[in-house]
C-alpha cells in the first residue's frame, strides 16, 4: 500500500492547488532556461547564418558582430583573388529602427550580393531578391507578410518583402533581414538630402557608399584554413577571424553580461523554488504529525516514514515540472523572444527539480524523524 | 476466574520511572510489581496523574523507564536497559495498541487502516486485506469496511482501532482508556469484545481506565497511587469496595 499516493488521494484538492502553483514556478525555472538557450542560439546563428570559413574585417577590430567595422568595398575583389579562397562575399550589418503603421519596427538588416556567401539560407515563404532594389527577405518574428512595403533609411524607400525565414534572430531579439548589398550601402552610409546638400556647400569631400562591414570568404577544401587566413592577415588594413573566433565572440563575449545575468536569475529561482518545496513539504509534513506518530506507535520503521515524504516531495516536484513545462510548451509561441528548449537542457532542469525535491525534503524527513510516537497518545479527537 | 497457570505474558519487576533530577524529581512509577497471564482482562486504576500511563508507555516500550526490569511474552526486553535493538518491531510483533481515541490514519479506509500495520509486519497485500477484512467482520464493522474515518462514528472508529491492534494477532494488547470516548452502552460492548478476544486468542489485556462502570468486565485490578501499586485486587473485592 502506498501511504503517500493514499495521502495525496486523500487531500487531492490540496496537492493539485499546490502542484499548480508549484508547476508555475517550476515553468518560470524552464522559461528562463529557453531564454538562456535562446540567447545563445541565436547569437550563434547570426555567425553561423552567414556559413563562413573566414570573416576578413577592418584592422584593430573583432567585426562585424562585436565591434563596428569598415573596410573599402573592393575589398571583396581583392580577397577572391587569394590563393585558396573558393567563393568570397562583401556584407553589411546595421540594427534599424523604422516605424510602420504607428508602431515601431526594429530589424537588423544584413546586406548582401546575390549569389554570393552571406545570403540568407532557407526560405519558409516566398522567394529570394530577384530585384536589385527595395526587396527584402525578413524573419517571420517581425510580424511582416508578403507583399508588405516597409519604409527604410533617410529617403523613406519602401521595401517589398518577398521572402519569410524562420528563426533567424540576433541576441538581442531583433528580427535579422536581407535586403541587397547596395541598398544596405545606402542605408548606412548615404547622407540624408538635407546633409548632403550641407557637405556640398561647404566644399567638403565627396561621400563615397562602396564601403563594406566585412567579407565571407569560403576556403577551398583542399587548402588549408590556416594557410588563406595568414595570406589574408598580410593585409596591414585587414584583420582574418575564422569561424569559431567569431562564435566565441558572439557566444561568450558579446552576450556575456546577458548570459551571466539569465543564470543568476536561474539559480535564484532554482533557490527559491528550493525554499517553497522544502516548506510545502514541511508543512505537509506538520499537517501528518499525528498519522506519523500512530505509525511509529504501531511499529512503522524509519523508512517507510522517510518514503511517505520523499514520495510526497518526488510526486509533487515531478508533477509541478511537466504541469510547467506543458504550460511553457503550450504558451511558448507568445513569448516575446525565442525560447530554445533542447532535450539536454529540459533534462537537466528536470534532474535539478529531483534534486531540489530530495533536499526540500529533509527538512520534512528531519521533522518526521524527530516525532516521538508517544505524539499518538495525546488526548484529541 | 479460574487461576491462571500458564506464565505470565507481562511480567514487570521492580519498575520505576523518574522525570527530572535533584529536587525537582518526581518519581513517576516506584518499584512496580505486575504479572498479566494469558486470558486475563486486567485494569489499571487510579487518580490523575498516579502513573497508570507512565505504567502503559513502559509496557509498551514507548517510554524508557529508569529502572526494573520487563519481560513480554517470555522474552525479557527491559533490564535498566533496553535489550532490544528494534523497539518498533517489537511493538509491531507483539503488542496491540488501543487509544483512547481510535487514531485512525485519516488518508486510509477502514479496511486499510488494518491492513497498513499487517503489510509493515511483511504480510502481502491480498493477505493483509483478506485478513482485515475478517477482522472488520468479527468486529461487526465490517458492512463500514470502505468508510474512511471521519465517516465511522465514535464506536464504529473504536472497533476498527481494535480490529488494527489484532490484526498482527500480538499476545499483549494495551488500551488506555478505550472507552473514553464511548456511552455506557457501548463501553461495556467494547469491554465484552475485548474480554472475548482475551479469551479466543490467548492474549492478556491491561486497560488504563477512570470508569468504575466497566470494574466487572476485568479479571483484577491493579491501583496506582503517586506512582506506588496501591492494591492489586481480584474484580469481586474491587466492585465491593
Amino acid at each position: 500500500m502506498n501511504l503517500a499516493y493514499r495521502d495525496i488521494k486523500h487531500n487531492l484538492l490540496r496537492f493539485v492547488l499546490t502542484n499548480f502553483g508549484l508547476s508555475l514556478l517550476l515553468g518560470i525555472v524552464i522559461v528562463i532556461t529557453g531564454v538562456y538557450g535562446g540567447l545563445i542560439d541565436d547569437a550563434l546563428r547570426q555567425a553561423r547564418a552567414a556559413n563562413a570559413d573566414l570573416w576578413v574585417v577592418q584592422a584593430g577590430t573583432n567585426g562585424p558582430f562585436a565591434e563596428s567595422s569598415r573596410i573599402p568595398g573592393d575589398t571583396r575583389e581583392l580577397v577572391a583573388r587569394v590563393y585558396g579562397v573558393e567563393r568570397a562575399g562583401a556584407v553589411t550589418y546595421q540594427s534599424i529602427q523604422t516605424e510602420l503603421n504607428g508602431k515601431p519596427l526594429r530589424l537588423f538588416l544584413i546586406g548582401f550580393e546575390h549569389d554570393r556567401p552571406g545570403g540568407p539560407r532557407k526560405l519558409l515563404a516566398g522567394r529570394d531578391i530577384v530585384r536589385s532594389h527595395y526587396e527584402m527577405i525578413v524573419d517571420r518574428s517581425a510580424g511582416l507578410a508578403l507583399g508588405q512595403e516597409v519604409p527604410l533609411g533617410t529617403h523613406g524607400h519602401k521595401f517589398t518583402v518577398v521572402g519569410l525565414m524562420r528563426n533567424e534572430l540576433t541576441s538581442s531579439g531583433d528580427p535579422v533581414g536581407y535586403i541587397t548589398l547596395h541598398d544596405a550601402q545606402e542605408l548606412q552610409f548615404e547622407l540624408s538630402p538635407a546633409a548632403e546638400r550641407r557637405e556640398v556647400s561647404r566644399g567638403g569631400p565627396l561621400q563615397s557608399n562602396d564601403q563594406i562591414n566585412a567579407v565571407i570568404t569560403k576556403v577551398s577544401p583542399y587548402v588549408p584554413l590556416n594557410e588563406v587566413a595568414t595570406t589574408l592577415s598580410r593585409w596591414k588594413h585587414l584583420k582574418t577571424l575564422t569561424q569559431d573566433n567569431q562564435e566565441n565572440l558572439l557566444s561568450k563575449e558579446v552576450i556575456e553580461k546577458s548570459r551571466k545575468q539569465q543564470l543568476m536569475i536561474m539559480v535564484l529561482l532554482i533557490i527559491v523554488s528550493a525554499v517553497i518545496i522544502a516548506l510545502i513539504v514541511y508543512t505537509l509534513t506538520m499537517d501528518k504529525v499525528r498519522s506519523i506518530a500512530t505509525l511509529k506507535f504501531v511499529g512503522a520503521p524509519d523508512r517507510t516514514i522517510v518514503g511517505l515524504i520523499v514520495q510526497q516531495a518526488l510526486s509533487m516536484g515531478i508533477f509541478g515540472y511537466f504541469i510547467g513545462l506543458t504550460l511553457v510548451l503550450i504558451f511558448k509561441p507568445y513569448f516575446p523572444r525565442r525560447l530554445v528548449l533542447d532535450f539536454e537542457s529540459i533534462a537537466v532542469v528536470f534532474v535539478i527539480t529531483v534534486v531540489i525535491c530530495l533536499a526540500a525534503s529533509t527538512l520534512g524527513i528531519r521533522l518526521a524523524l524527530k516525532i516521538d510516537p508517544a505524539e499518538a497518545l495525546a488526548s484529541s479527537g | 476466574m479460574a487461576e491462571p497457570v500458564k506464565p505470565a505474558i507481562v511480567r514487570v519487576e521492580r519498575l520505576s520511572k523518574y522525570f527530572g533530577a535533584g529536587t525537582a524529581r518526581v518519581n513517576a512509577l516506584v518499584d512496580i510489581n505486575m504479572e498479566v497471564y494469558p486470558g486475563q482482562v486486567v485494569g489499571l486504576m487510579g487518580p490523575s496523574g498516579s502513573g497508570k500511563t507512565t505504567l502503559l508507555n513502559c509496557v509498551a516500550c514507548i517510554l524508557q523507564p529508569s529502572s526494573g526490569r520487563i519481560t513480554l511474552d517470555g522474552e525479557m526486553v527491559y533490564d535498566d536497559r533496553w535489550l532490544k535493538a528494534d523497539l518498533r518491531r517489537l511493538r509491531l510483533d507483539k503488542i496491540g495498541f488501543i487509544f483512547q481515541y481510535p487514531n485512525l490514519l485519516p488518508f486510509l479506509d477502514a479496511t486499510d487502516n488494518v491492513a497498513v500495520v499487517l503489510q509493515l509486519a511483511g504480510f502481502t497485500s491480498a493477505a493483509a486485506l483478506a485478513r482485515a477484512v475478517e477482522l472488520l467482520d468479527y468486529l461487526e464493522v465490517g458492512h463500514r469496511r470502505h468508510a474512511m474515518p471521519a465517516q465511522l462514528s465514535g464506536g464504529e472508529g473504536q472497533r476498527v482501532a481494535i480490529a488494527r491492534a489484532l490484526a498482527n494477532r500480538p499476545r499483549i494488547i494495551l488500551a488506555d482508556e478505550p472507552t473514553a470516548p464511548l456511552d455506557s452502552q457501548r463501553a461495556r460492548i467494547v469491554m465484552d469484545l475485548l474480554r472475548r478476544i482475551a479469551v479466543e486468542q490467548d492474549a492478556a489485556i491491561i486497560c488504563v481506565t477512570h470508569d468504575e462502570m466497566i470494574l466487572d468486565r476485568f479479571d483484577h485490578i491493579f491501583r496506582l497511587r503517586d506512582g506506588r501499586l496501591e492494591t492489586e485486587m481480584s474484580v469481586e473485592k474491587a466492585t465491593a469496595s
